[in-house]
């Protein structure tokens, strides 16, 4: 390896390298000053990500197991900004007594998931895929027990842990059957090889399959609700965001590229799941007071906006995709960071609990107000764009009828979305939560996730580059 | 730069000033300079039309400016007005300037008030000045959003009930809407090549009958609803009963015409044969409106309920006239857009007033009001004599034209249609009439009443304006007719060359 490689995969070579720094830091820190590790890691992600951004050529390395582009390495920048929007509101809750003991299990468990996303995104073939897969998923399954003491935070590791485990079952053994009828788990390969038989299109849906557990598609939803409610906030967030990001971009790369000659087969089967995802996950939203179970089953409905984008099928859906990813990790960290908040100050997730906040803490119901907007696709902020090309890409490839259905079951989410608004704004109460004010780090995050779900929308560079970039892998 | 970015520019100035505001006060004068500045420049604007015209100046599209927004699907932020929008922009002035003034006495949350307020008209600036179907669809979803905060803060009734079931069928029809527009745009160039959501443009090709037919239903009904189109007007009575007043008011006066206009721009204009072939459908659905609209006003005790089901019928008759599609009919639709305008703005500006004082809207509660609050009950019944069509006042003039035209054709379909929506100007009477008898005439039924304030400045500047409004077209509507006609001229040609045998 030379240094050009190593710059390459400087995505994955730095976090492993501040995984390690965070375990020996801790192994020197007196337990008094356990806290110190919190701002020493968030100053080194902060570079992390800055250096991510430094340009990248397009490279293969270990024999095509490995392969980058610019569009990956965005990708996986944008993972990193979602990572560190999350641990900016994590800060508060970190410092809490009982976690002092395990702050960089945290750090070291959340860099490891993303060294498997940033490896899953990069991979060239099933393997590497599947192990950045696995390094991904088992990981979270300890960070959503990580408040072990918590009953349901127990419930929700396991639960987690084995509903990942079937699902990665499904999906090697769809991975096995794809190298028995190519002879080869490289993505070009197998790519050139596809001839749509009985046994490859059999292979594909055990693949699918799989990925829809990750990225929580109904009818593989189930996991979903009880693990977010159950994990802590903040790892909850993650999982939505992150993790339901991270799973879509590899979902896409794999759509477009190896089972592309697929199309005429998968599309029925993703209009279905589409229809079934929006439809099912809004209706079970509709009815959920606690807020993280009510924005988990949003988010499910959410996922099904993103099949949209892949059944359009041309660079116009990957793009849409990308950026509807991006614009869904600021407004959903919005959503989140505003729970979180509240959750970590005053123990209270209900959405009773929110009756006439704005009277108290205007600033964050604003935000929450926003972040709410931009997941229904309200304008101007920057959802109503995300969900536009979405549903335009979708358009493009013919399916007017989907498109209909998909934007009557955004009006319905903005239903739930405005019950929020409306507890927030409308209802009256007598006792409504007291004021506080969030600490730097906080509230950091929280104008961060602000601050991009007001200008990703307007600024429409970031779509031109994206496009741009995507042009260059379909082409 | 253009002229009309100003409209764009100067909301967000004026909501960037009512944040830095501490109270009602402040934030009311900041609203009432800026939306007053926005009225005057929507006055230049139609004397520079004017003049522009007069020079000669024959473009559809005057004061044009396009900036490229994202340029892998084309999509243009691309203004300009032409006659009718000027028109529209005239009155979209002219209402929401009152509707500050109307709100002079919102004590609970002001600054965010007038800025939802704010918000909501630059929505609906913005919806007339766009030429680009994105943008428009911006701005009409933009239009329709602070409309659920303002009636479900400040609004009264079963607000919260109203405000949810406005929002969400809004939204169903932007969701159509959405469909629509999508579609045009990808088939907005014969082979693919140069796709656009340039409004222009697309008119300048035929996009295939086949589409049409599928997209013209969706885009029609979408904008539709907002037009208060039977049977999906039933947000609109409970919307209206439940806001406050200056949003009854805008929401009346303006934001039901961004559905007449839109049906008209949108969905009429670029898909022409679908439009004859389905006209028939939406005919008799909006004398529906027509009819039924006014039946039911006449039966309602509540104020704002017997405005708001008078709304529908008026509407419906903007849409009964577009669908007409001659040059006599469509331009009544537009001067019955303006009329409506205005004098719905004025009767649910009255009718705060008076719910102000008398804390009832019911009308058999009240009586003799005249003679306590001579101001507001001569107001009154000169709103109601412009609703019922009396000459002299601008209702007079849009309902003549429409039923004129409507009686141009010949077959025996539109005649009968159009019979049974003129009978709608006699039911119109009976509920007019009936509530000044009860309201303003008779003895009066309560004590309390006796001791009643008429108007005060902030109230008379609101109602004047739209008095004088009202006046000047009944007067001189020519003048308006003129600046319509000449951009309804090219799009009523477009109409006509088309032969298409429709079921009628």
């Amino acid at each position: 390896m030379n240094f050009s490689d190593i710059l390459t995969m400087r995505h994955e070579l730095m976090l492993t390298l501040l995984a390690l720094v965070v375990l020996i830091i801790d192994l020197n820190l007196h337990n008094r000053n356990k806290h110190l590790i919190i701002p020493v890691t968030l100053v080194l992600f902060f570079l992390h990500t800055v250096v991510g951004f430094l340009p990248a050529e397009k490279s293969i390395l270990f024999g095509g197991m490995y392969r980058t582009n610019s569009l990956l390495v965005m990708m996986k920048n944008i993972l990193n900004i979602g990572v560190l929007i999350i641990l900016l509101q994590s800060v508060t809750w970190l410092k809490k007594e009982e976690n002092r003991e395990k702050i960089s299990e945290y750090f070291v468990l959340l860099f490891s998931t993303l060294i498997g996303m940033d490896f899953m995104i990069s991979s060239g073939d099933f393997l590497m895929f599947y192990l950045g897969l696995e390094l991904a998923t088992i990981p979270v399954a300890a960070l959503a027990a990580y408040t072990h003491h918590n009953t349901k935070s127990a419930e929700a590791g396991i639960k987690l842990l084995l509903s990942s485990a079937l699902s990665s079952g499904i999906l090697l053994f769809g991975i096995s059957l794809i190298y028995g009828s190519t002879g080869s788990i490289y993505y070009d390969t197998v790519m050139d090889m596809y001839q749509n038989s009985p046994m490859q299109v059999m292979a594909f849906i055990f693949f699918f399959t799989g990925m829809a557990f990750k990225i929580s598609l109904v009818p593989f939803h189930l996991w979903t609700a009880d693990v977010y409610e159950g994990a802590p906030i903040n790892v909850t967030s993650y999982l939505s965001v992150i993790s339901k990001g991270a799973a879509a971009f590899i979902l896409i790369i794999v759509m477009f590229t190896v089972f592309n000659k697929l199309a005429p087969v998968y599309n029925h089967i993703l209009y279905l799941i589409s229809v079934l995802t929006m439809t099912i996950g809004n209706l079970f939203a509709l009815r959920q007071k606690n807020m993280k179970r009510f924005l988990a089953f949003s988010s499910i409905a959410q996922a099904g906006f993103i099949l949209l984008g892949i059944l359009g099928g041309n660079v116009l859906g990957m793009t849409s995709v990308i950026y509807f990813v991006l614009v869904y990790i600021f407004s959903n960290l919005g959503a989140f960071g505003v729970v979180s908040a509240i959750q970590t100050v005053t123990g209270k997730e209900s959405m009773d609990d929110y009756d006439g906040l704005y009277a108290t803490n205007p600033k964050l119901s604003l935000l929450m107000m926003l972040a709410l907007f931009s997941l229904a696709g309200i304008p101007p902020v920057a959802g109503f764009f995300g969900k536009f090309f979405l549903f335009a890409s979708a358009a493009s490839a013919g399916y007017y009828w989907l498109v209909f259905i998909a934007v009557l079951n955004a009006t319905v989410s903005l239903y739930y979305y405005l019950l929020v608004v409306k507890a927030m704004f409308i209802n009256k109460n007598e006792t409504p939560l007291a004021y506080f004010k969030s600490d730097l780090a906080t509230r950091t995050g929280l104008i961060l996730s602000g601050l991009g779900i007001f200008i990703l929308g307007f600024w429409s560079q970031i779509y031109e580059v994206i496009n741009s970039l995507s042009f260059g892998i379909i082409h | 730069m253009s002229i009309l970015n100003l409209f764009i520019i100067i909301p967000i100035l004026t909501v960037v000033g009512i944040v830095l505001t501490k109270d009602l006060k402040q934030s009311r004068l900041v609203s009432a300079i800026g939306m007053g500045v926005q009225m005057l420049l929507s006055f230049v604007l139609v004397y520079l039309y004017l003049r522009e015209r007069a020079t000669g100046n024959t473009a559809a599209m005057l004061f044009t400016y396009d900036a490229l927004w994202f340029p892998t699907l084309n999509i243009h932020y691309s203004l300009g007005v032409d006659g009718i929008s000027v028109a529209m922009i005239a009155l979209t002035g002219i209402v929401v300037f009152a509707g500050i003034f109307a709100s002079w006495k919102v004590t609970y949350l002001p600054r965010e008030f007038f800025i939802s307020l704010i918000i909501l008209a630059s929505g609906v600036f913005g919806f007339f000045i766009s030429v680009d179907l994105f943008t428009m669809f911006l701005f009409y979803e933009l239009a329709v959003i602070p409309m659920y905060l303002l009636i479900g803060i400040w609004g009264s009734g079963p607000k919260e009930y109203s405000a949810m079931k406005l929002t969400l069928m809004l939204m169903a029809g932007s969701a159509m809407l959405m469909v629509g527009i999508l579609g045009i745009y990808f088939f907005s160039s014969p082979d693919h090549s140069h796709l656009t959501f340039n409004l222009l443009e697309i008119s300048k090709i035929r996009i295939p009958i086949e589409m049409q037919r599928f997209l013209f239903p969706f885009t029609f009904v979408g904008f539709g609803i907002l037009g208060a189109l039977f049977p999906f007007h039933t947000w609109s009575p409970d919307g209206h009963a439940s806001a406050p007043t200056a949003v009854s008011m805008l929401h009346a006066g303006v934001l039901m015409k961004l559905g007449g206009y839109g049906a008209f721009r949108v969905a009429i204009f670029l898909m022409p044969e679908a439009a004859h072939e389905q006209a028939w459908i939406f005919l008799i659905l909006t004398s529906i409106s027509v009819v039924y609209g006014a039946f039911s006003a006449a039966v309602q005790n509540d104020l704002k309920y017997i405005n708001a089901y008078s709304s529908v019928s008026h509407c419906g008759l903007v849409l009964f006239a577009v669908l007409m599609m001659n040059q006599t009919a469509m331009n009544g639709a537009i001067v019955q857009m303006i009329s409506h305008g205005l004098m719905t703005a004025l009767f649910f500006a009255l009718i705060g007033m008076i719910y102000g004082r008398t804390h009832t809207r019911i009308i058999q509660e009240m009586g003799g009001l005249m003679k306590v609050i001579p101001f507001l009950g001569v107001v009154y019944v000169i709103a109601g004599l412009a609703s019922l069509g009396l000459p002299g006042f601008s209702g007079f003039v849009a309902e003549m034209i429409i039923f004129t035209g409507a009686f141009q054709h010949v077959d025996v379909f539109h005649r009968v249609i159009t019979i049974v929506a003129a009978s709608s100007i006699v039911i119109t009477a009976v509920y007019i009439l009936r509530v000044v008898g009860l309201l303003l005439m008779g003895p009066i039924k309560n004590d309390h009443f006796l001791h009643l304030d008429d108007a005060k400045w902030y109230e008379r500047i609101s109602t004047i304006t739209l008095v004088l409004a009202i006046t000047a077209i009944g007067v001189a509507p020519f003048w308006l007719t003129n600046m319509i006609n000449f951009s309804l001229a090219p799009i009523v040609e477009k109409l006509s060359a088309i032969q298409i045998t429709s079921l009628f």
